[in-house]
């Protein structure tokens, strides 16, 4: 692993995720969520996990941020800016990230490098989903399909 | 240098963060649910961090529970969004604080 390419894509990642957070336009922040996805695919690349990182870029990139973008042009008439911020929150994620960081640092046991690993190829990922996981792989297909019938019927207009 | 694990879960931690700042200081609907997309990316990260750095299984077991939790975010999202665009259609806000009909 690239140490300058870690503290690259680290910098980047949690910019963007910040400008996604913060931002008061909606449709600059929906962008920063997308730049913020490419970055954590990237880590999922910098730890092997080259399948996981493309179906992230995927679905994220490819579907969920597009979905997004739609959402905020089809509501657009309400308000282009978020207003009002709540400070109680970000006490809060302050707070969360204060326990977890000490956690993760005063665990001593974590303080490993990565050991040599073998490529994870995709043909051991395709044998690993149709022997061990075909129950649970039957179980996302029909959970997807719930979801896309169920948001079907949602968004569909009644009529009077 | 080279990366540990530690610094692998201090990354995910602070975009969990960021995730719950999102989702709990943000007034708009959409923004909740980026909030949440995050935490659930942070948690992705967690897994194969810790995959990639514990012993190796054949089956691997983190790279299948980041592909499961990616599927079922998606659903999430897409259901999550078309519940914003019906309330938007009866309400016409997307503002969670004046989505308050409920209130007793």
């Amino acid at each position: 692993m690239n140490s300058a390419a870690f503290i690259i894509i680290a910098i980047v990642t949690l910019a963007a995720a910040l400008g996604a957070a913060t931002l008061r336009k909606l449709m600059h922040a929906a962008l920063f969520f997308a730049v913020a996805f490419v970055g954590i695919a990237a880590f999922f690349f910098l730890l092997g996990a080259e399948f996981v990182g493309l179906a992230l870029v995927f679905i994220y990139i490819g579907a969920v941020a597009v979905l997004i973008v739609f959402t905020i042009l089809l509501t657009r008439r309400d308000v282009d800016e978020d207003r009002g911020f709540n400070w109680g929150g970000a006490i809060i994620a302050v707070a969360v990230f204060g326990a977890l960081a000490w956690s993760v640092l005063k665990t001593q046991s974590l303080a490993i490098t990565a050991p040599h690993m073998a490529a994870l190829t995709v043909k051991r990922i395709g044998e690993a989903l149709m022997t061990t996981y075909v129950w649970p792989l039957q179980c996302v297909g029909l959970l997807l399909t719930a979801a896309l019938i169920g948001a079907l019927i949602l968004v569909t207009e009644e009529k009077q | 240098m080279t990366p540990t694990l530690q610094i692998f879960l201090m990354i995910s931690a602070a975009l969990f963060s960021i995730g719950l700042l999102a989702a709990l200081s943000r007034r708009h609907a959409i923004f909740i649910l980026i909030g949440i997309e995050m935490m659930l990316a942070a948690a992705n990260l967690n897994f194969i961090a810790f995959w990639r750095f514990g012993p190796q299984h054949q089956p691997p077991i983190g790279v299948m529970i980041a592909l499961f939790s990616i599927a079922i975010a998606a659903a999430e999202a897409a259901v999550g969004l078309s519940i914003v665009i019906a309330v938007y259609r009866h309400y016409r806000t997307t503002n969670v604080d004046q989505l308050d009909h409920l209130r007793g």
